[in-house]
């Protein structure tokens, strides 16, 4: 199967845009008639209050679930229905609440499992392990590697993940993200559990991917601070409906979104 | 002191890849890799060939290929003696009809025979999981128990539905006495062993593995479920193919499709189990575990000196099988492999206490 | 042709009947714990022999009395000695644990007891009778034991059916099912459910021992009759009741229906030497209904969420 060409776009267009997707579950009401875009080299943060329908929404995106109605366009072009095995080809990749590693195998595994798409070489040579195999193998292993680097892993990338303690397990799963080298990154609630330490780590990462590498990044955050720091544009939704979207500054200032975070200070 | 790596940095990402990156390992492999082809010829007798060594190493072959299938890709199998018969039944009808064919070649074609049918047999995996597939590999069981037993063809018609193998020669060299039927096995199991471990190692393991893992998320990084688990099939297929081909040829001389019935199943899904699921290694210790056993209980009566039936042994190996099962999955769950590992780490450190 | 027919059909009714109990006993423990039990044929079998072998030297009825203390006395043992270990585990490890108590007991039970094939006399006539001589020449050919176990096992649903849906414990158990760490934390007794679920199951498996060892006389093949159970529940659902009842009647019917009617037309058609189709026909349609409804005529459908 060969990814579609799509177009080249430049910073500052838009990558994505959800238009009028609607999901439901039964007979609840997950997402209704949501419209946004996410433009290309921004940090778009999606905050809501709890069951808002922000995780169906980056699932959606990721072609977990099929909306009922509504289409996305991503990088020019435009679907209605997606897997998730095509929204990997199309270079969107994704984290999870909670963590969604592959607990059997080491840190490093886990990360080069995330270059399974950019490694090509057939069976055979796998089988014999020389020549192409070994190359390719060892090429992606020092890439792997420099995200080890990056995030700063090295000591625990041969043990198996479900030994991990939480924070480390989610720096894995953005390790995994990150191999593979994704047009859009879709974070959900990477601080969740973490301490001030591990989330300034996390913020540095996330704000390093995006200043150096210009990695298009979409988070689901409940820390406003964090919010407010990291992105450049908000959305913001409640009861699967969109009530707000604009800069930090106009969010925080939103009459609608202060009244549906009543009872919720950060 | 022996097994201390100090010392041993990895200077390249290739020497850290290797099979065995720790120097006194790789001695210890091959050591033992020489002792097998060179040192047992010298002193061991039919015995331990025909009832050990070869039995162990063919099923180590079967074992490696359940546990590619469900020990690294998660897909639980009950159908291992329906894909050995495949193999059998296949190389016995092409060494038949093209009696010139090499040696190598025919029980190659029973591991792609066995191949094919495995790939058909594994598509319903694309839908179900778990314990519904291991009932759908129970009907590829059960039905090719009864093709084999029923369609004249492939016994070649023969009234009493068993079959026979004459003389087996590679290359001209006859391969008919225990010892160079050992020698034969040896290689085939070292070279069968090797590939599968550089598959293990490879993109393709880290596929199978992912789909065992958590199969939601492997379709997220890219993997396709339809690829890894018939992926899984196939390669798995192929291994138990070519154990049920070397078992016929090499072992039995002559079967009925009995040699291949839900009990050999179940024979070789204990021993990844016991020996280790997801390792390579584990296939080997529990190939040896399940056909030692039985022979030391037979032994039993002979060394207590009390007379002990043989229905009262069967039973016996029976209850050994079942509590060793249930221990492992309590104690160990990742069974005799893990235990050598645990004893490796503690080689380390030995005689220091920590 | 109708009569042989009908004889086969009614015959292989019956036959399902038997398979129903046996499945039984799996939805049973699957459906109060998620635990597939690989080991109820083995237990069916343990049953059997006990009943077969004390009913030598005592009244079937104290007989019966002490399998059922054997059987709770069994379920206590499995509780303590393995369940109670794997608590939180994998359910494939947990299946597979219950494959290790199948292999144990099968070889524990045939030690104790011994392996010849032993007699069950209920006291009631085995020998296949005539009936509805009137409507067909010849009459239908129909086992008195198959029919009595048939309303053993409907009596036995009923029972069953109305534990779970109004006791207290049976809701406790649907709980369980659910999730064992949200059914501890609301106080339930995991390890006390399970017990009582497994005596039940035990319970379960002395009737078809009865039935099965006094229909069949008591073997070994016995427990491979749990592996046919698998189809019934595959059919049926796992987690449901009728379910095993209407499975077990669609896979009994079927596979004789299968073997009468279809065996020939095989053989001539492809010069087979001899049928035995029963032998996979009913893993084979139990794999044709996993294709086309994995979960079953009744059971639940499964959902995953991310």
């Amino acid at each position: 199967m060969r990814a579609p060409t799509r177009q080249q776009i430049a910073a500052g267009e838009v990558l994505l845009s959800v238009d009028d997707v609607s999901l439901a579950f039964g007979g609840v009401r997950a997402v209704t008639g949501v419209s946004f875009d996410i433009r290309k080299g921004e940090i778009r943060a999606i905050i809501g209050p709890n069951g808002a329908g922000k995780t169906s929404m980056l699932n959606v995106i990721n072609g977990f679930y099929q909306p009922q109605r509504g289409r996305i366009t991503f990088k020019g072009q435009t679907r209605s229905r997606m897997r998730p095995y095509e929204a990997a080809l199309g270079g969107i990749a994704r984290t999870f609440q909670n963590v969604a590693l592959f607990k059997g195998m080491t840190a490093l595994d886990n990360i080069m499992a995330g270059r399974t798409l950019k490694m090509q070489r057939g069976f055979l040579w796998q089988v014999l392990r020389v020549g192409p195999a070994l190359s390719e193998e060892m090429e992606n292993r020092l890439l792997v590697e420099q995200i080890i680097d990056f995030l700063k892993i090295q000591h625990i990338r041969k043990i198996p993940v479900g030994k991990l303690p939480y924070g480390l397990q989610k720096r894995v799963e953005l390790g995994r993200a990150l191999a593979m080298e994704p047009d859009l990154l879709l974070l959900d609630e990477p601080m969740a559990g973490m301490n001030i330490e591990e989330k300034e780590d996390m913020c540095r990462y996330i704000l390093d991917l995006n200043e150096h590498f210009g990695t298009t990044i979409a988070l689901i955050e409940h820390d406003m601070g964090v919010v407010m720091d990291l992105s450049n544009r908000v959305l913001v939704l409640d009861h699967g409906v969109k009530i707000a979207d604009g800069t930090p500054a106009e969010v925080q200032a939103d009459r609608a979104v202060i009244d549906a975070y009543l009872g919720v200070s950060h | 002191m022996l097994y201390r790596e100090v010392g041993q940095y990895k200077t390249s990402y290739r020497a850290d890849e290797a099979i065995f990156p720790i120097v006194q390992d790789r001695w210890f492999v091959i050591a033992l890799i020489l002792f097998a082809f060179l040192v047992v010829p010298l002193f061991a007798g039919q015995y331990l060939y025909t009832e050990v060594l070869i039995p162990v190493l063919i099923l180590s072959i079967a074992a490696i290929g359940l546990n590619i299938l469900t020990g690294y890709c998660g897909q639980l199998s009950l159908g291992s003696g329906g894909f050995m018969a495949v193999g059998a039944y296949a190389a016995y009808n092409l060494a038949l009809r093209v009696p010139e064919t090499n040696i190598i070649l025919v029980f190659l074609f029973g591991g792609v025979m066995a191949m094919l049918v495995g790939l058909l047999f594994g598509l319903p995996s694309l839908r179900i999981k778990g314990f519904y597939l291991a009932v759908a590999t129970l009907a590829a069981q059960f039905f090719l128990e009864w093709v084999f037993a029923r369609v004249k063809w492939f016994t070649n018609y023969a009234p009493s539905g068993s079959v026979a193998v004459g003389r087996i020669d590679l290359f001209g060299i006859p391969i008919d006495t225990p010892r160079s039927t050992y020698i034969f096995v040896l290689a085939s199991a070292i070279m069968l062993a090797l590939a599968a471990k550089n598959l293990v190692r490879s993109r393709i393991g880290r596929m199978w593995m992912a789909m065992r893992d958590m199969d939601i998320a492997a379709e997220i990084i890219g993997i396709r479920p339809l690829h890894a688990k018939l992926s899984a099939f196939a390669v798995s297929s192929f291994y138990i193919g070519v154990a049920g081909a070397l078992w016929a040829f090499l072992r039995l001389g002559s079967w009925e499709p009995l040699a291949f019935d839900v009990n050999r199943s179940f024979q070789v899904l204990f021993m990844i189990i016991i020996g280790g699921l997801g390792t390579i290694l584990g296939s080997f210790l529990g190939a040896a575990f399940i056909v030692v056993i039985p022979i030391f209980f037979n032994q039993l009566p002979l060394w207590l000196g009390i007379p002990i039936s043989t229905a009262a042994i069967s039973h016996m190996e029976f209850m050994l099988f079942g509590a060793t099962i249930i221990f492992f999955l309590i104690a160990e769950p990742h069974g005799l492999a893990r235990l050598w590992t645990i004893g490796k780490e503690k080689l380390r450190l030995w005689p220091f206490p920590y | 042709m109708l009569g042989p027919v009908l004889e086969t059909l009614i015959g292989g009714l019956l036959t399902g009947v038997l398979y129903s109990l046996v499945a039984l006993g799996f939805v049973l423990i699957f459906k109060a714990s998620g635990v597939f039990n690989f080991a109820q044929g083995s237990m069916v079998l343990f049953a059997a022999l006990s009943l077969a072998r004390l009913a030598e030297f005592m009244p079937l009825i104290v007989a019966l009395a002490l399998s059922i203390v054997i059987m709770i006395a069994l379920a206590y043992a499995i509780e303590f000695l393995v369940l109670r270990h794997l608590i939180n585990q994998d359910s494939i490890i947990l299946f597979m644990a219950t494959l290790g108590i199948a292999y144990f007991l099968e070889g524990f039970g045939q030690s104790i007891w011994g392996s010849d094939i032993y007699k069950i006399d209920l006291g009631f006539p085995t020998n296949p009778v005539f009936v509805l001589e009137s409507m067909f020449p010849g009459g239908l050919l129909i086992d008195p034991t198959e029919l009595i176990a048939a309303v053993i096992c409907a009596v036995m649903v009923l029972v069953l059916a109305v534990f779970f849906q109004v006791t207290r414990v049976g809701r406790a158990l649907r709980a369980v099912a659910d999730d064992h760490q949200a059914a501890q934390s609301v106080g339930i007794p995991l390890g006390q459910i399970w017990l009582m679920v497994w005596a039940v199951a035990g319970l379960v498996a002395l009737v078809a021992g009865m039935m099965w060892g006094a229909k069949l006389g008591v073997q070994f093949s016995i427990s491979l009759v749990a592996l046919k159970a698998l189809p019934v529940l595959i059919l049926g659902g796992f987690t449901s009741i009728p379910g095993a009842i209407v499975g077990g009647l669609i896979i009994g019917a079927g596979e004789k229906l299968s073997e009468v009617l279809l065996a020939p037309i095989l053989i001539r058609t492809f010069d087979l030497a001899g049928g035995g189709i029963e032998n996979w026909f009913a893993y084979v349609l139990a794999l044709l209904f996993l294709l086309v409804r994995p979960q079953g005529l009744f059971g639940e459908r499964i959902i995953e969420r991310v």
